[in-house]
């Protein structure tokens, strides 16, 4: 998980890799708000933005942080804010916002234990429903979990290619963990980099397109553009009241991500093959998993481990094929089973969640020994 | 609507959906009478609203980019579309409640940091679209479906609050000062820095009919005889001045009121 050490091997932030990530991946638009155990992020982006001929905006609270984030990307930027749990719930409705009008944005949550004001400066991850269920109506986006610094790097830089690639609010639900952990990374250049598709003349809001992506003018293009969040055609006229026009924008919008998981999905297995004990894990929790899982096998036991690098969409098909091997899963995770939950609605085998809540990470000591006691 | 605004009106817009007397159609009117005066090229323009009537003033109404966003952030929407392509001229266009009461953070410190945008707010005194309740306008003791026996809050002065909080320009004028209320527009477009109109535009179907005036011109007849200039103002008894609507232009630095 941890990077090789190279020559360009540098040591630095979680918080500060994911900056360097967005940058690297082409975000010219920062608006934020301070917010522990975030602001990092924050700061690295005022001092380092404006000398790459992009801008910085603090705003005056989230909810202005992601209406600027949204404005900005129709302006032609490829746009991010990051925050913490307070501030990402008060940025739901305009998630929603930016799923109906198919914006390209990149939000980190850096969690901390909730809810409300909770542990500021304590590690979490109590966000992972609110991501997917936080707005109002039915719409997906995409949500990424890195588990080391150099994930916070390159995650970072996928947020903001599948953001653009489907037009979709784009996720990176890292913790106060990772995000202020300090590690070796690398920030490397070597990556593709996606930028939304451009059509004058076609419209913006529907496709027949088999991507189900229509493409994205710009404001200032002179296209005219209509952008609404009420239930609107292809050409951005508000339909408010017609039946078939608003089921056939939901549906695509939830059909550009659900029929595409195989790209967008990504996770890592360590001992799956055979393993009857699985271990599901995702963010910080997953290194302890990772090393718990070793020591298992050490000892000879048929244990796994499955890491989710995509939290949504829910790799449910990887989950099934797993599970149908393993005997038990065991889904530790900083919150009360939010992951779990989605495990056991597509588990062939029983599901175990090893919860908590307290602020402090689950170490692999601990992890060793509640795996030891599903296998004795 | 002359025929040299027809260009402005977006193709297959036939009808607009205000109410009869709504004096939004006159805002509208007034809006697009001034960037047909300073020319600008509808490409280098961009309308944001919020939501409620005067939200759908320019979308979809207006040929030009439109973004017709979420309930009180239109003003956090255009700050952040302005800031990334500055060759936008970016027009907010909203009613009081969007812009004054869910949206009030947003104005204020838009107005604080002097972004380069002009705000048009079309204050009628209630949410007129959710059914006439109170608003941030609404005169004290006016009637509404929220205070059926009288606002008992007084309303905002929006002008001196945007003054206060540092805006460049700010102006205030009724729909039945059309000429006057299109050069206030004109000039806050062409003026650098953050330029806000409060437009008086009166809400006969809601605002109207609860606060007995049972024809539109009576309405109508109600604002012509309250509103006065700031000249005007200016020398009477300051206790007289509180039933009036002053209207005027404010500039940044200005002695007040």
């Amino acid at each position: 998980m941890t990077a090789p050490l190279k020559k360009q091997t540098q040591y630095l932030m979680g918080n500060i890799a994911a900056a360097e990530g967005a940058l690297a991946a082409g975000c010219r638009f920062f608006g934020g708000y301070p917010i522990t155990p975030s602001s990092e992020i924050m700061e690295h982006m005022a001092k380092v933005l404006p000398g790459k001929g992009g801008v910085f905006m603090q705003m005056e609270d989230e909810l202005g942080s992601i209406a600027a984030v949204v404005g900005a990307s129709w302006a032609g930027a490829k746009a991010m804010t990051a925050t913490s749990g307070p501030g990402f719930s008060l940025m739901q409705e305009t998630i929603g916002y930016a799923a109906i009008t198919e914006t390209p944005c990149v939000i980190i949550d850096v969690q901390r234990a909730g809810p409300a004001t909770g542990q500021a400066t304590r590690p979490g991850s109590g966000d992972i429903i609110q991501a997917k269920h936080g707005s109002h109506g039915d719409y997906e986006i995409i949500a990424l979990a890195p588990s080391s610094v150099q994930e916070m790097y390159d995650l970072t830089i996928r947020a903001f290619n599948l953001s653009e690639k489907f037009r979709v609010p784009t996720f990176v639900m890292t913790d106060e963990g990772i995000g202020h952990l300090r590690e070796g990374a690398v920030l490397h250049k070597d990556f593709e980099t996606i930028n939304r598709r451009k059509e004058p003349g076609t419209m913006p809001f529907d496709t027949d397109d088999p991507l189900f992506v229509p493409p994205m003018p710009i404001f200032g293009d002179g296209e005219n553009l209509l952008v609404t969040g009420s239930t609107h055609d292809g050409w951005g006229y508000r339909k408010v009241e017609q039946p078939e026009v608003h089921e056939r924008l939901v549906k695509r919008l939830r059909q550009k991500i659900l029929d595409h998981r195989d790209e967008i999905i990504e996770t890592s297995e360590d001992f799956t093959k055979d393993a009857e004990l699985l271990v599901i894990a995702y963010g910080f929790v997953a290194r302890s998993a990772r090393k718990a899982v070793k020591v298992l096998r050490e000892k000879g036991y048929k244990a796994g481990l499955l890491r989710l690098k995509t939290l949504w969409p829910f790799p449910k098909d990887i989950v099934a094929r797993l599970t149908s091997v393993a005997h038990k899963v065991i889904v530790p995770e900083m919150n009360y089973g939010q992951v779990a939950g989605e495990v056991a609605k597509v588990s062939k085998s029983e599901v175990i969640p090893y919860c908590r809540v307290n602020g402090e990470v689950i170490s692999s000591i601990e992890l060793i020994r509640e795996l030891e006691r599903h296998v004795s | 609507m002359s025929r040299v605004h027809e260009q402005w009106i977006r193709p297959g817009i036939a009808k607009t959906t205000f109410c009869a007397g709504c004096g939004h159609g006159i805002l509208m009117n007034a809006v697009l009478r001034a960037v047909e005066t300073l020319k600008i090229p509808p490409r280098e323009l961009l309308f944001v609203s919020g939501i409620g009537c005067a939200a759908w003033i320019p979308s979809p109404n207006f040929n030009a980019d439109t973004l017709h966003t979420l309930h009180g952030r239109a003003v956090a929407f255009a700050v952040g579309a302005k800031s990334f392509n500055p060759k936008l001229n970016v027009i907010v266009i909203s009613g009081d409640g969007d812009i004054a009461s869910i949206g009030g953070n947003h104005l204020i410190h838009a107005a604080r940091r002097n972004d380069d945008i002009t705000v048009i707010c079309a204050s009628n005194e209630n949410y007129g679209m959710t059914g006439g309740q109170t608003g941030p306008t609404t005169r004290l003791g006016g009637l509404t479906a929220t205070h059926p026996a009288g606002n008992p809050y007084k309303p905002f002065d929006l002008v001196h609050l945007v003054l206060a909080a540092g805006a460049q320009y700010a102006a205030r004028y009724t729909v039945t000062q059309p000429r006057a209320l299109s050069n206030a527009i004109e000039r806050a477009v062409s003026t650098k820095g953050f330029c806000f109109i409060e437009t008086i535009s009166p809400c006969p179907t809601q605002f109207g009919r609860r606060n007995r005036f049972d024809q539109i011109d009576k309405l109508y007849d109600d604002l012509v005889s309250r509103y006065i200039t700031r000249q005007e103002a200016h020398k009477m008894d300051p206790k007289d001045t509180v039933e009036k609507i002053v209207t005027g232009e404010w500039f940044r630095g200005e002695v007040m009121p």
